[in-house]
């Protein structure tokens, strides 16, 4: 056991410990901070990927942006009295069978994946004499330009649909 | 050397776990955060795939995957203000105004 392996294994059990402790907990305001630990978690293995670029825009965007807008609509929300009640469905059961035969069913078919070991243009010694941020930028800009813009397209909709969707009725 | 495929199973069993709380959780907003954790299990999996094959297309996904996560959220939590000023509740299972 190497110590690459030790390494993944405390990512792998913190990680699915943590996603238990989203699901199950009681209180919204725990589920999102355990949510910012995961994060934090995955932004490491990342890093353990050599994404550097990707860790940083998960801390910062997921973990800065994302889960701080949801702990403002928490606050918003006047959520103490749901405290006391029931946190699952009735059906839950259902919802619990059908998480347990989808994930035997993903690790079965998933488990003996094996991909044909092809050199590709990105191995970790071009994309370190070039930099991890300078290497995405030129795939980014050249060869996906055409879905960065239409990114651009979907957040400005966004913004604008959050805006529309939230502003008081001036009827 | 870590092998692919403990990548895509711990993606496939935060994936479960996303799905599993998205289906049994009455609270809106933390059916909200069961889909962000199916798409980052997603993301890992898309980024180990891209450092075993040696290419930059996992991560730019990535990028995507983030931007159409941040507009979604930002777009189903202004749905949930706006729907809790007509009917203060969180709880999808009393979130029945079209029952008739």
């Amino acid at each position: 056991m190497t110590i690459q392996q030790i390494f993944f294994g405390y990512f792998a059990v913190m990680m699915t410990a943590l996603s238990v402790l989203v699901v199950a907990g009681k209180n919204p305001v725990h589920s999102v901070l355990t949510m910012l630990v995961l994060f934090v978690h995955m932004a490491g293995l990342y890093l353990f990927l050599n994404a550097e670029f990707l860790a940083a825009v998960q801390i910062i965007v997921y973990a800065g942006a994302i889960m701080v807008l949801y702990l403002f609509v928490i606050m918003l929300l006047n959520l103490r009295k749901e405290e006391t009640e029931a946190t699952f469905h009735k059906q839950w059961p259902l919802g619990a069978a059908a998480g347990v035969i989808f994930m035997i069913f993903l690790v079965v078919t998933l488990a003996k994946i094996t991909v044909i070991p092809q050199p590709g243009p990105y191995s970790i010694e071009a994309i370190r004499s070039e930099g991890s941020i300078m290497t995405i930028g030129k795939v980014l800009y050249t060869e996906y330009l055409l879905p960065f813009e239409i990114a651009s397209v979907i957040l400005l909709v966004a913004i604008i649909g959050a805006v529309v969707l939230a502003k008081k009725k001036v009827v | 050397m870590v092998p692919l495929s403990w990548y895509i199973i711990l993606s496939a069993v935060m994936f479960s776990i996303g799905v599993f709380g998205f289906l049994s959780r009455r609270n809106i907003i933390i059916m909200f955060l069961c889909l962000e954790l199916m798409l980052n299990s997603v993301n890992i999996s898309l980024v180990a795939f891209s450092h075993y094959l040696q290419s930059m297309r996992g991560q730019i996904l990535v990028f995507f995957v983030i931007t159409v996560a941040a507009a979604e959220a930002a777009i189903g939590l202004a749905i949930l203000i706006a729907f809790y000023k007509n009917n203060p509740t969180v709880k999808v299972d009393e979130i029945n105004l079209l029952k008739g």
